[in-house]
C-alpha cells in the first residue's frame, strides 16, 4: 500500500474576528489513521479551527487539506467521507433520535436511502442508545444527545471522525464508553481528530497529541515525543556533611546542582559534623543512566541515602504549554 | 462494536442524489411539526367560524366580499375566508415558516450537521424555500378547503353566479376555488423569499419571523396611502386581493400573470440576496 496522504493537513490556517485573531497560523499535520488528540484550553481557538476544517467558516488565511483534498473547494465529494461533532449536538427536540439521524442522512446526498433504516438501527446501537432511539430528543439528557451526535457520526463509513469534545456532559461511563468507541474506530483505520480541554480523558487512546494555546498551536507530535520533550529532574538525598562532595561529584557528569538544596550544602561543609539528610534537585540530562550517577557518589564517598529520576507527565508538560488557572488567553 | 465495517465504496450510492430526498424529509419535518399544525388548524378555524357565525345570525350586515352571497351557496365560504385571512393570517403563517427556515436550523445547532453532512449551500437554500413555498399552497388550501366543507355542512350547494353574470355548476366553481387558492398561495411566494433572506441574517428565528411579517404589513400599509403610489405595483402585496378576475367567464388572467411576474421578481431579487449572504457565511451557531 502506498503512503495514504495525511488526513489533515493546515498550512498558515488563520481566522480573525474583526480585530481579534482567534486561530492564528495553525500548521496541523494529522497522519492518515492517527488518532489525533487536539488538545486545548476553553477559547483556544480548537473549535474554530474545526469548523475551518470542515468548511463551516473561511479561513482569514492559510491552505487546509482534508483527505488529500485542498478545501473549502471539494466539500461535497470530502465531506461524505468526514463524520463529525461540533460544539456539542445539535438536534430538532420535536423528533425521535431515530428520526433525527434519518434526517441528516437524508440530508447527505450520498447516502443510500434503501439502507437507511438499517444504519440509523446500527448507530443508535453503537453507542447504546436503542433503547432511546424512538423517544423525543427534547426528553435526553445531555449525555444521550451526545450520544445521538456520535451516532450521527458514525452514520455511514468514515475515513475520518472529526469529534470536538465528545465526552462533555457524559458520566465516567459513558467516557469509558466513547474512549472504547474511538478505539474500535482506530482499529478499523479510521482517522479520528479529537479535541478536549482535558489531558487525562484522552491521553490513554491517542497516537498524537497537537496542543493549542490562544489561537496557537505550540506543541505537535506523537504522544511519545511529547512525553519525552520534559526535562528530567534528579532528586538526590545524601547525609548531611556529603553534600559538597556530591554537588563536586556531580559537576564533571554535567548536572549542576540548582535548587534551594545548594545553600543548604554550604551550609553543610561549615557545620560538616551536622548529622540529617540533605535533598539536592539537578535537571538531569538526557541518555544519562541514573546507575552511573549513584556509582560515581558512591565511588567518591558520598553516602547516597536515596535517589530518583523524575519525567515530568505529559499533564505537567501540557500545563506547563497550555499555562495554569482559569483565564481565558485571548 | 462491529469492526467488519464494509469499505466506503461499496455503501455510498454511486451518484449523489439530487436531493428529492433531502426535500422530503424537509416537507416531513415541517408538517410534522406541532407548530405548523396549529398553524393550519388556526387558518381551518378562520371559514369555520365565519360560516358558523352567519348560520347563527342569518348573515345580514356588512362586512368583506363575498359575505352576503353565503347563505345561499355555501360555496362563497372559502373564499370569504381568504379574503379575511390575506391581509394578517396568512402573511403571518407563511412569515413564520419562513422566518424559521435557516435562524431556526441555527438556533437549534442542526444547521452546521446539515452543512457537514454534506447539503450543498445552495441546495439547502433551494430545498427550503420549496417547502416554504409549498406551505403557501398548504395554506391557502386549508381555508379553502375548510370554508368549503363548512359550506357544504351549514348552507345549501349551488351552481355559482359569476362576477360576468355567467352560472357555473358545482363543478367548475370548485375548480375556480382551487385556482384562486393557488393565485393566493403564488401572491405569498414573493413574501416568502424575502423570508428566507431574513432567516439568513440571523441565528433568531423570532426575529426572523417578526421581521417577514412586519415587511407584509409595512407593503400593505405604503399599498393604502396614496402618496406612496408610485410605489404600489412593486409591493409584494399588489395583487393579493386582485383574484376578482378569475371569477369571469372567461377567465381573464392579466393579474394571475402580473402576480405570477411580480412574485417571480421578488423570489430572483430576495433568492439572490439570500445566496449572497448565505454562501460564504461563517456558520458559528
Amino acid at each position: 500500500m502506498t503512503a495514504a496522504p495525511a488526513a489533515i493537513q493546515t498550512s498558515g490556517l488563520t481566522k480573525r474576528f474583526g480585530r481579534q485573531t482567534v486561530v492564528d497560523g495553525v500548521d496541523l499535520d494529522v497522519p492518515a489513521g492517527a488518532v489525533f488528540g487536539f488538545l486545548g484550553p476553553n477559547g483556544s481557538g480548537k473549535t474554530t479551527t474545526i469548523r475551518m476544517l470542515l468548511g463551516l467558516a473561511n479561513a482569514t488565511a492559510g491552505e487546509i487539506t482534508v483527505l488529500g483534498e485542498r478545501m473549502p473547494g471539494t466539500l461535497g465529494t470530502v465531506l461524505p467521507d468526514v463524520g463529525a461533532l461540533i460544539e456539542g449536538p445539535g438536534f430538532y427536540p420535536f423528533l425521535s433520535g431515530a428520526a433525527n439521524l434519518a434526517r441528516l442522512d437524508a440530508a447527505d446526498g450520498w447516502a443510500p436511502r434503501a439502507t437507511r433504516r438499517t444504519r440509523v438501527a446500527e448507530a443508535l446501537d453503537r453507542v447504546g442508545l436503542t433503547q432511546a432511539g424512538g423517544k423525543k430528543v427534547r426528553a435526553y439528557s445531555l449525555g444521550m444527545k451526545q450520544r445521538l451526535g456520535i451516532a450521527n457520526a458514525l452514520l455511514m463509513p468514515r475515513q475520518l471522525i472529526v469529534l470536538d469534545e465528545p465526552t462533555n456532559g457524559l458520566d465516567p461511563q459513558g467516557t469509558r464508553e466513547v474512549r472504547g468507541l474511538i478505539r474500535s474506530l482506530a482499529s478499523t483505520g479510521t482517522t479520528v481528530f479529537v479535541s478536549s480541554h482535558l489531558l487525562a480523558e484522552i491521553e490513554q487512546m491517542c497516537t498524537h497529541i497537537g496542543v493549542m494555546r490562544g489561537g496557537r498551536l505550540v506543541a505537535q507530535g506523537t504522544i511519545d515525543e511529547l512525553r519525552a520533550a520534559g526535562q528530567a529532574t534528579l532528586h538526590l538525598t545524601v547525609a548531611a556533611p556529603d553534600a559538597r562532595l556530591a554537588v563536586r561529584t556531580l559537576a564533571p557528569l554535567g548536572i549542576v546542582v540548582t535548587t534551594a538544596a545548594a545553600p543548604e550544602a554550604q551550609a553543610a561543609e561549615v557545620a560538616p559534623e551536622a548529622a540529617g539528610d540533605t535533598a539536592l534537585a539537578a535537571p538531569f540530562p538526557d541518555g544519562l543512566p541514573p546507575e552511573h550517577v549513584v556509582a560515581a557518589l558512591v565511588g567518591a564517598g558520598v553516602r547516597v541515602r536515596g535517589v530518583a529520576v523524575d519525567r515530568p507527565s505529559l499533564e505537567d508538560s501540557f500545563v506547563a504549554l497550555t499555562g495554569e488557572g482559569f483565564d481565558v488567553v485571548q | 462494536m462491529s469492526s467488519s465495517d464494509p469499505t466506503a465504496a461499496t455503501v455510498r450510492s454511486p451518484r449523489r442524489a439530487l436531493g428529492w430526498g433531502f426535500f422530503l424529509s424537509e416537507l416531513g419535518v415541517l408538517f410534522r411539526r406541532r407548530r405548523t399544525q396549529a398553524m393550519l388548524g388556526a387558518l381551518a378555524a378562520v371559514p369555520i367560524l365565519i360560516a358558523v357565525a352567519i348560520r347563527v345570525t342569518g348573515g345580514d350586515g356588512r362586512g368583506p366580499a363575498f359575505l352576503d352571497r353565503i347563505s345561499q351557496n355555501g360555496l362563497f365560504v372559502g373564499m370569504t375566508a381568504l379574503v379575511v385571512s390575506i391581509p394578517l393570517f396568512l402573511p403571518l403563517t407563511v412569515g413564520v415558516v419562513a422566518g424559521d427556515s435557516v435562524a431556526g436550523e441555527a438556533s437549534t445547532g442542526t444547521l452546521r450537521y446539515l452543512l457537514v453532512s454534506p447539503v450543498g449551500r445552495i441546495r439547502l437554500l433551494v430545498v427550503k424555500f420549496a417547502s416554504a413555498v409549498v406551505f403557501c399552497l398548504a395554506a391557502t388550501l386549508t381555508v379553502s378547503l375548510a370554508g368549503i366543507l363548512a359550506g357544504a355542512v351549514l348552507f345549501p350547494i349551488g351552481p355559482v353566479t359569476l362576477l360576468s353574470g355567467n352560472t357555473v355548476d358545482v363543478g367548475e366553481a370548485l375548480l375556480r376555488a382551487l385556482l384562486i387558492s393557488v393565485y393566493v398561495a403564488l401572491g405569498l411566494v414573493g413574501l416568502a423569499a424575502i423570508g428566507l433572506f431574513i432567516s439568513t441574517l440571523t441565528d433568531a428565528p423570532v426575529g426572523a419571523m417578526a421581521a417577514t411579517v412586519v415587511v407584509a404589513i409595512l407593503s400593505q400599509v405604503l399599498g393604502q396611502l396614496s402618496q406612496t403610489e408610485l410605489l404600489h405595483p412593486f409591493l409584494p402585496s399588489y395583487h393579493w386581493l386582485d383574484f376578482a378576475d378569475l371569477l369571469r367567464q372567461p377567465i381573464d388572467w392579466s393579474s394571475f400573470a402580473g402576480n405570477a411576474w411580480l412574485q417571480l421578481a421578488y423570489v430572483a431579487i430576495f433568492g439572490t440576496l439570500s445566496y449572497a449572504r448565505f454562501a460564504t457565511k461563517d456558520v458559528l451557531s
